[in-house]
């Protein structure tokens, strides 16, 4: 219980987050990415902004083993850069470029009731079925 | 050269609004010990496991309600979305499929993996940053879309 609000919280300050930054609205980010045309730097302040909150909030979690409500804390430790990170993020890039959203943003834009962001979101659950059906199909060959 | 679009130009609300995304990330990491990365959050809601499922929606719900909470305070900042469904249809898809693949996004890798000096996430960020501005350049600047 303690949990799943402590992720409730979480969430919705994100979601507070993406929308007062200017990510939520696609066109801000086709303005960041557009660097040919009139670039608008924004983002990069976005990026700024939660980085150097998070590298607070990592190096107070480094020195812990549970969290402050008392369960483990899961960093990642593999440090292997693959075919499948470099191939995955590239694909999401494509993505990103063509219509603007990220995934915390075409939720927040789904929450806020715009059509599109639903189509865009029920797009990315059918992708993420597609590869959970690739990697099933993999693990039995 | 490259010409900057000052009157679209807002650093202080893009500071606030990541600082906001920072804290999120933050109290995630620290109450709940984990890493928010929206792409896995949701992702994993796919093939649930016994008491992993409540957390996930409850942060997904979170994202969700933020637009109808602010509500309750003020009016939304536009939201302007000029693609057409059927690039909205194959934005998604490759949102998905590339995510899962990559094991993260901007959360992910661009905010907690960067925050965690993760070398990993740095090659992920920088890939998707990468052909983010080239499929923008493409659209925009090549097919003239």
């Amino acid at each position: 219980m303690k949990y799943s609000l402590a992720s409730l919280f979480a969430g919705l300050i994100f979601g507070f987050g993406l929308i007062v930054s200017g990510m939520a609205n696609p066109e801000k980010v086709l303005g960041f990415l557009d660097i040919a045309g009139l670039w608008d730097p924004s983002l990069a302040f976005v990026m700024g902004g939660a980085i150097i909150v998070g590298v607070v909030a990592f190096a107070v979690a480094r020195r812990r083993t549970l969290s402050f409500l008392g369960f483990n804390i899961k960093i990642p430790s593999h440090n292997h850069i693959d075919k499948r990170l470099v191939i995955g993020s590239l694909m999401f890039g494509v993505g990103w470029g063509v219509a603007g959203f990220c995934p915390g943003p075409g939720i927040v834009a789904l929450g806020a009731g715009e059509i599109k962001a639903a189509v865009f979101v029920a797009s990315m659950v059918a992708g993420m079925v597609i590869f959970e059906l690739i990697e099933r199909n993999r693990a039995k060959a | 050269m490259i010409e900057i679009a000052w009157s679209n130009f807002t650093p202080w609300s893009a500071l606030a609004g990541g600082i906001l995304v920072g804290l999120a990330a933050a109290s995630f990491l620290l109450l709940n010990g984990r890493i928010a990365g929206i792409s896995g959050i949701l992702g994993g809601l796919l093939t649930p496991l016994k008491g992993d499922i409540a957390w996930r929606v409850a942060f997904m719900l979170g994202l969700l309600g933020a637009p109808a909470v602010w509500l309750l305070a003020g009016d939304l900042p536009a939201i302007e979305i000029n693609a057409g469904y059927p690039a909205l249809i194959i934005a998604g898809l490759l949102v998905g499929v590339g995510t899962r693949y990559g094991s993260g996004c901007t959360s992910g890798h661009g905010v907690c993996g960067l925050s965690r000096l993760s070398l990993r996430s740095l090659a992920a960020t920088l890939s998707f940053m990468a052909t983010g501005f080239i499929t923008v350049f493409v659209i925009r600047h090549v097919l003239g879309v």
